[in-house]
């Protein structure tokens, strides 16, 4: 049996073993009261779950060795990896594809199973039983079998002779293995898409569980009971999921060149609808837990977060997104099943919601605006909402699809502007957001009346407005417009702040507790204050200030925003001068960018190079000349020296290019200085392509003995010497042949020298040559003939046009606001999850109870 | 009444507010046809164009022109859009590296006088999608 089969095989098993587990989990539970089982059928259903999860790792651990083995004949490594991949890239080409992906997701949902089966105790049946039933469905998603023509599934075991079973070569070899692979998209080849997926996937994952026990709650009748536990997963998944986006951000921004964090692009928006509604859904629980109201809410949003991480998992993987989104997947002939699945779970849990509905507690009370109730609860309604504007918007595509399937052509297309028409809307969202989040916090850990809250506010909101005011003037001073959602925005992330962090400094005084809360809503503001000085007030650097202006077409209101760099040539931009000095090669054994003229191409091997001099960082020598190196050649960096004219200071970046053939040709990364208080971040917008030949003008050539001196048009150089040549690379010399070089300096700008070695070499009894380039002045130089009577050389010179970047730069102001306020959020999290494990059951009025005492102490 | 339904009220009127919002904002795929009648009626809302570019004979892209030494910010090319109306683009930004490769173009942008000036342009490369290149499958008979 191949390691493929054996892969498939796994897959089958984990699918039946799903599939059995869910059937005696169900009948274990089916008919009985919560916590009593029929343990014979509960046996099967654990037995199940345990045979499964060992299959998942199976198909899991078989995939990776197909990988790590480079075993080409399976398609899957063959498209995602390549000889020259490191071992943490394979981990990221493991789940660069669809199937891949499902398995990520499908092994943290065995995980979580495992920890379920342990804890959930009276739970367990109901809860698994909905647990196996969605690891079934993702099973079949990577099962790959096939009725007829009905196929179920895609597996990540199918060979290259089944894929493409037409490819020519068959027909001559069937046994043909190709000899390299794909390689991962070099974009993707980012330390933070190693861990940023999983991550995604853990919070996709964790909103399962609150899932699974609200549909265990609404089957057994237990309508309240589930709140506990689903809280304290609700945290988890709120806090990874949010931390996962932002990685995600975080490295769009690095990466990427839109010049941002956010794109809105369907695929971002697929996660972060969910996101909102299960922090939505949280708040709902918490008001259930400590004010016996909203549980009808908590209920509807804990099943609509899962249905909508289904419904991104359709949008991501169905291909109906292939012409608005960047990074959407492929079709792989699996939307039909997706839908299926969708439709599904959504009949399933909004028919159980509306069977129950009716007995689902409510709250008699009638809430006043003293209640903190209230706000959680409008403050969660805005957070619905702006997550309603996002999945109207991001739909779009699929009511094209949709009735188009009823033979209707419809033309809509997503906003022509799409960070205009977010922004619009989502900008109140934060506003909201950030002002009832500190309005509920003040009010939360107090009892409230006309005095109380007159006495909690003044404070918060004198300061807040006091700062509004200060920084609306420093921005005023500065010549920035700040129009009235920039103010509105601004006024309330700061009381959102400041709100949240005087309540936290009395918790600290009063000596009680932090409030994971308070701390996360501190995030949240910060964020939205980042989001706001960072994106509002983006500033491009790089506006075109040659002077150039054609009369064309209509240039008024363009922005022209890149400039032109010749190499070597200082050229003004905004409050610094750029140089653009040469291109670099990443040397995994260096721990600096290395020159590229240092490196000499190694034939027939593009991962390999010879220094032609010393290289060394610093005091340290890596490499002696002549000897061979690693290089990683699919990137190029650009290095560009920023001196601030004022000053003077000096700082280097380097912005990349990646030949990227899957990706279809060059795509530019950033790269970023990061200041206190702002990024600079420029990234190439075009280059002479590197793959492309250069225009190389007609030979000029010269016949000089040694020490002559040879006028180039701009430039002179000497003719040292000829010697043989020993260490070049890639020559492959026998005995007989003979190789001579030349070795000539030829004078640049300002004094600087470049040692230039063309080749003459007799191999075989043919004549070859090898020119050697200065790429700083676009020369090129052929060691044409050696007449040995005479002690004549001839050389001839080729010239081409000088090397150069566009380059686009930008400056972010107090983007760290965004990053730190991240971490706070998670901190918040964190805390949350940290008091919740260790006083399960501080009922709100206990909890007021303390906060008395320790105030009257 | 309780708050609560007056609470959903508002909900329902903003929800509402919102998708009135997301269709006036949408926008559509046309042709260069509708694009100019849009902009002869001084419709300057932003559009997309689906379109191809044309080859001559020796398959080179006809059209196109980008002189980055003269002026890095000023990109021109033809396209053809489905209706087979050659329509000559300005981008006002440097050429996207990969262009020539694309199969599809989408731009988004409007009329303006006799050019469509597009401010984004989406590209569809076919090896994106479709894995049917494989590398040394020639080479190694």
């Amino acid at each position: 049996m191949s390691i493929g089969d054996w892969g498939h095989l796994s897959v089958i098993v984990a699918f039946v073993a799903a599939v059995v587990s869910a059937f005696g989990y169900y009948m274990a539970a089916r008919g009985r009261a919560l916590g009593e089982v029929d343990p014979a059928w509960l046996k099967l259903g654990r037995g199940g779950f345990a045979v499964h999860s060992l299959a998942v790792i199976s198909v899991i651990v078989t995939l990776f060795a197909i990988i790590y083995g480079h075993r080409y004949e399976y398609y899957y490594a063959w498209s995602h990896s390549s000889n020259h991949l490191p071992v943490y890239y394979m981990i990221s080409c493991f789940w660069e594809g669809q199937e891949g992906s499902f398995l990520l997701w499908i092994f943290w949902h065995v995980l979580l199973g495992a920890l379920l089966m342990r804890s959930a105790r009276q739970w367990e049946a109901p809860v698994m039983a909905v647990f196996a039933g969605v690891q079934l469905f993702l099973m079949s998603m990577i099962l790959g079998v096939t009725f007829g023509s009905l196929k179920i599934g895609s597996s990540p075991f199918i060979l290259m002779r089944e894929f493409m079973p037409d490819l020519p070569v068959y027909k001559l070899n069937p046994d043909w293995v190709p000899q390299d692979g794909k390689g991962l998209n070099a974009l993707l080849q980012n330390y933070w898409m190693v861990i940023h997926p999983p991550t995604l996937f853990l919070g996709f994952a964790l909103t399962l569980v609150p899932f699974a026990y609200a549909i265990a709650g609404l089957w057994k009748g237990e309508l309240t009971k589930w709140v506990q536990p689903a809280i304290r997963w609700s945290l988890w998944g709120g806090g990874v999921l949010g931390i996962g986006i932002m990685m995600g951000a975080y490295w769009a921004y690095e990466t990427l060149n839109f010049g941002g964090y956010w794109n809105w692009d369907p695929v971002e928006n697929a996660v972060y609808i969910p996101w909102l509604v299960l922090v939505a859904g949280l708040h709902a629980l918490v008001l259930w837990q400590r004010g016996r109201t909203g549980l009808r809410t908590a209920f509807a949003l804990v099943v609509t977060t899962f249905l909508l991480v289904l419904y991104a998992t359709f949008l991501t993987r169905s291909g109906v997104l292939g012409n608005a989104s960047v990074h959407s997947f492929t079709d792989l002939g699996l939307s039909g099943q997706l839908i299926v699945y969708l439709a599904a779970f959504v009949v399933l849990s909004v028919g159980m919601l509306v069977w129950r509905w009716q007995q689902i507690p409510v709250s008699e009370k009638e809430l006043t605006m003293y209640n903190p109730e209230l706000w959680v609860f409008i403050g969660a309604t805005v957070l619905c909402l702006g997550a309603f504007q996002v999945l109207v918007t991001t739909s779009i595509p699929v009511y094209n699809a949709f009735v188009g399937f009823f033979g209707v052509k419809s033309n809509l297309a997503l906003p022509a502007d799409q960070i205009a028409h977010y922004t619009k809307i989502q900008l109140w969202m934060g506003v909201g957001v950030a002002v009832l989040s500190g309005i509920a916090q003040l009010m939360w850990w107090q009892k409230n009346d006309k005095e109380s809250v007159t006495n909690t506010f003044t404070i918060p909101a004198m300061l807040t407005l006091l700062g509004a005011a200060l920084v609306i003037l420093l921005v005023r001073q500065n010549g920035q417009q700040m129009s009235l959602p920039y103010i509105a925005l601004l006024t309330t992330g700061l009381f959102g702040v400041l709100a949240n962090l005087s309540m936290l400094l009395q918790l600290v005084r009063r000596k009680v507790r932090l409030s994971g809360g308070a701390v996360s809503h501190i995030g949240i503001a910060l964020m939205l204050l980042g989001i706001l000085a960072s994106a509002g007030y983006s500033n491009i650097i790089s506006k075109n200030t040659s002077g150039l202006l054609y009369s064309r077409e209509m240039p008024e209101e363009i922005n022209r925003d890149n400039v032109l760099l010749w190499r070597n040539d200082v050229t003004k931009m905004g409050p610094y001068e750029l140089t653009y000095t040469g291109q670099y090669f990443d040397v995994p054994s260096v721990p600096e960018y290395v020159n590229k003229e240092l490196l000499f191409p190694v034939l027939n091997d593009e991962y390999k190079a010879v220094a032609r001099g010393e290289i060394k960082v610093g005091d340290k020598s890596y490499y002696k000349a002549g000897d061979t190196l690693e290089i990683r050649p699919e990137d190029t960096y650009y290095r560009v020296v920023y001196k601030h004219q004022n000053s003077g200071e000096e700082f280097v970046l380097f912005p990349r290019a990646q030949v990227n053939e899957e990706m279809g040709g060059l795509l530019a990364s950033p790269d970023i200085k990061l200041f206190w208080d702002h990024d600079i971040y420029s990234h190439v917008s075009s280059v002479p392509d590197p793959t492309k030949e250069k225009d190389w003008s007609e030979a000029k050539e010269f016949v000089v003995s040694m020490n002559d001196t040879l006028f180039l048009n701009d430039y002179f150089a000497v003719f040292k010497s000829a010697e043989p040549a020993r260490n070049t690379a890639g020559l492959g010399l026998g005995k007989d042949d003979i190789a001579v070089q030349g070795d000539i300096i030829v004078y640049g700008e300002k004094g600087r020298q470049y040692h230039v070695h063309p080749v003459f070499v007799v191999r075989n009894g043919m004549v070859g040559r090898v020119p050697d380039e200065v790429e700083d002045l676009g020369l090129r130089i052929t060691f044409d003939n050696i007449d040995p009577q005479k002690g004549k050389f001839t050389f001839g010179v080729s010239t081409t046009q000088k090397d150069y970047v566009i380059l686009k730069a930008m400056e972010k102001p107090f983007i760290n606001l965004l990053w730190s306020g991240t971490l706070l959020m998670g901190l918040g999290f964190a805390i949350a999850i940290y008091q919740r494990g260790r006083q399960p059951k501080v009922a709100p009025a206990a909890a007021k109870a303390i906060i008395k005492q320790v105030q009257a102490a | 009444m309780k708050k609560t339904h007056l609470l959903a009220l508002v909900v329902i009127a903003l929800a509402i507010g919102i998708v009135m919002a997301t269709a006036g904002d949408a926008s559509v795929y046309v042709s260069f046809k509708e694009a100019k009648e849009l902009a002869a009626d001084g419709d300057l809302r932003k559009v997309h164009v689906v379109g191809r570019l044309p080859h001559n004979a020796n398959n080179d892209i006809v059209g196109m022109q980008y002189n980055p030494t003269l002026d890095p910010n000023y990109f021109t090319f033809v396209l053809v859009d489905t209706n087979r109306v050659h329509q000559q683009v300005v981008y006002f930004n440097p050429k996207p590296q990969d262009f020539e490769k694309s199969e599809q173009v989408v731009i988004t942008g409007n009329m303006r006088n006799d050019v469509f000036v597009a401010d984004k342009i989406l590209l569809k490369c076919p090896s994106k999608y479709v894995e049917n290149e494989v590398k040394g499958a020639t080479a190694g008979l």
